[in-house]
């Protein structure tokens, strides 16, 4: 999946926190790449790594969190050998970010157009009126209704929908090479959620973006990304385009949270569920991190912790099935799952 | 949560500042509140005479008037006269402004340095925040009014030496207030996003932290002027403020003390104007405390 013209390599990525009770992997060998213009989707449970990894990118880990290793390069810069002061004209210039609520990621105390405002006022060093000149060509490009009152709106006049739209007119003010779209549609409400995929999507081609879009929606996956990274416990355990992953899913997570999506063109009874929980960070299993809960699990899953390998249609899977070392009994993961989980 | 509805309906005319529109509640909870009304009318009615009330007296509070001397009340002294013949009442009004000059200046100098060492404390945590808190720690463990004495007894007695005193005492009490509603505003997305803007710490601090937390500071601050007032005249009272013949309320309370037992309403007049100052303060403090506290409900 190289690209010649790759907006961001993260290369091996390893972030961990260090607390009292040792050293815990949030993010353990993280290697992908997002094409110029294109979607990279990080899909994945809670605690699976994948806010973790964008906060890296984006050089804003609090405490105890530290990269401990890997390389981040955008657009050829390595990021991790950048100053404080050098991120910060990087932070939402060329990379920005949208966040989960927009309920609680507006300032209460100022007016949309003053948010909106202060990134011109931050990045490019315009007046205030200037800066809101600009910010009210922002909530025209996001759709906003009546921007000129709403810029002088306060957020909680606002819905969820209005707010989540002033985020993305706040995050792609400067107009960034990358956006980093962290659970952008969560906690809205289905209808509003496609608009504003549709939106961001809109926006991505007219604006030449390149994204990461990091969800634990598959269907969002489905509507937007380019290609799709599944992460597991701090790790990625399967790297795709789109089309191949939800045609022929390899690994046996990525299939269970197949599964576990409804589906309107077969009738079902009950929805699939993975079993069990993810493992606690603090205490990972020796072996291949899904073992626990996966149905073909053998000695050597538990045992051995597989690589990232790539498959013949260009997959990348991390799981021992598809290797020679395999030594459970031939399975097709995709159509045996649901008789193996049910055992 | 009446409130609350009205704001809906009207979403799409008033634009109202989430902030000023929280002063406006403080302020409707607070006309509610008779007594710190009282407290809050008192406060004004002092000031305005600390500002016009010197032009308004007929005496001199400094030159003495050996023939008029130690008189009670009466319509031409209303308040009587002390040792030295002049007129308490006319001293007492130019008094006023010396005390809420002291009261004003001092808490403003102890908040704005408080408020500095708290949110930066607050926002860098960790070794920045151990080191300033265990400073204002220190400064806590010493009963005020002895830190104060300290100080002054060290700088000289002088009004503006007490006014240094008390800030210095008031600092850790808006350092710790300001800390500890720093370290709840710094956690939130909001302040989250602002970050991956690429927003410098002191943007972060002083235009995105310090507004949401101004309630608290102000409530501090109107209670602390009482403290103030009281700790001046205390020093004043034990000769290590203001100096006679200045009409300090603290020192005429002193030099009244002499005579206590004969003539009492030297001592008397200036000990109801302190006690009615810093009443005012405090009952006006109450009240804005109870009217932003968002749990009480009017």
């Amino acid at each position: 999946m190289e690209n010649p013209k790759t907006m961001i390599k993260v290369d091996e990525l390893q972030t961990s926190f260090y607390t009292s009770k040792g050293e815990i992997k949030a993010v353990d060998g993280v290697s992908f790449d997002v094409p110029t213009g294109k979607t990279l989707g990080i899909v994945g449970e809670s605690g699976s790594g994948k806010s973790i990894t964008s906060l890296s990118i984006m050089r804003l880990l609090e405490d105890p969190g530290k990269i401990k290793g890997g390389k981040i390069t955008f657009s050829g810069e390595d990021l991790l050998a950048k100053s404080e002061s050098a991120m910060r004209s990087i932070r939402g210039n060329r990379i920005s970010m949208i966040f989960q609520e927009p309920m609680t990621s507006l300032n209460p105390v100022f007016t949309i157009g003053d948010q909106i405002a202060e990134s011109y006022m931050i990045h490019e060093g315009l007046s205030k009126k200037q800066a809101l000149k600009k910010a009210l060509g922002m909530l025209e490009l996001v759709g906003i209704p009546s921007p000129k009152d709403r810029l002088k709106a306060y957020p909680h006049q606002l819905s969820g929908g209005m707010r989540q739209r002033a985020m993305i007119a706040i995050a792609l003010a400067c107009r960034p090479e990358l956006l980093i779209a962290d659970e952008p549609t969560t906690a809205l409400d289905v209808t509003i959620q496609a608009q504003i995929l549709r939106l961001i999507n809109n926006l991505q081609d007219e604006l030449g973006m390149s994204m990461m879009l990091i969800t634990h929606d598959l269907g969002v996956v489905a509507e937007t990304c380019d290609y799709v990274a599944v992460m597991y416990a701090g790790k990625i355990v399967e790297y795709a385009d789109v089309n191949t992953l939800f045609h022929s899913p390899k690994h046996p997570y990525t299939v269970g949270l197949l599964k576990s999506l409804p589906r309107h063109d077969i009738d079902q009874e009950e929805l699939e569920v993975i079993k069990g929980m993810v493992p606690r960070p603090d205490d990972l299993p020796d072996g291949c991190r899904f073992a626990p809960r996966c149905p073909f699990a053998t000695k050597l899953c538990e045992e051995k912790l597989p690589t990232l390998d790539t498959m013949a249609d260009k997959n990348q899977v991390r799981c021992w099935i598809y290797t020679d070392q395999w030594d459970g009994p031939e399975v097709n993961v995709k159509n045996d799952y649901g008789t193996a989980q049910s055992k | 949560m009446a409130e609350t509805t009205v704001n809906v309906s009207t979403q799409n005319t008033k634009r109202v500042n989430p902030q000023v529109e929280n002063f406006k509640t403080m302020w409707r909870k607070l006309k509610t509140n008779r007594v710190a009304m009282a407290g809050g009318i008192l406060i004004l009615f002092f000031m305005i005479i600390s500002v016009i009330g010197p032009w308004f007296t007929s005496y001199d509070p400094l030159l003495p008037d050996i023939s008029s001397r130690l008189q009670g009340p009466s319509a031409e002294h209303w308040f009587g006269t002390d040792h030295h013949g002049r007129d308490i009442f006319t001293r007492i009004i130019h008094g006023m402004s010396i005390t809420l000059y002291i009261g004003f200046v001092s808490v403003a100098i102890g908040m704005v340095i408080g408020v500095f060492i708290g949110i930066i404390a607050g926002y860098y945590g960790k070794r920045t925040d151990a080191v300033l808190m265990r400073i204002m720690d220190v400064f806590l463990a010493f009963p005020g009014i002895l830190l104060a004495l300290g100080i002054v007894a060290v700088l000289g007695g002088s009004i503006n030496n007490v006014i240094i005193a008390i800030a210095v005492f008031s600092i850790p009490v808006f350092a710790r207030i300001v800390r500890g509603s720093t370290l709840s505003v710094k956690n939130l997305e909001y302040i989250d996003a602002v970050r991956a803007l690429g927003a410098s710490d002191a943007r972060i601090i002083f235009r995105h932290i310090l507004p949401n937390i101004l309630s608290p500071i102000i409530v501090q601050a109107t209670l602390r002027v009482a403290t103030a007032v009281l700790t001046a005249t205390g020093l004043s009272f034990l000769g290590l403020g203001a100096q006679p013949p200045t009409p300090e309320w603290g020192a005429m309370l002193a030099a009244g003390r002499n005579y206590m037992w004969e003539h009492p309403h030297i001592a008397l007049f200036p000990g109801l104007a302190i006690v009615a100052v810093v009443l005012a303060f405090n009952l006006f403090g109450d009240g804005v405390r109870d009217a932003l506290d968002p749990k009480i409900k009017s």
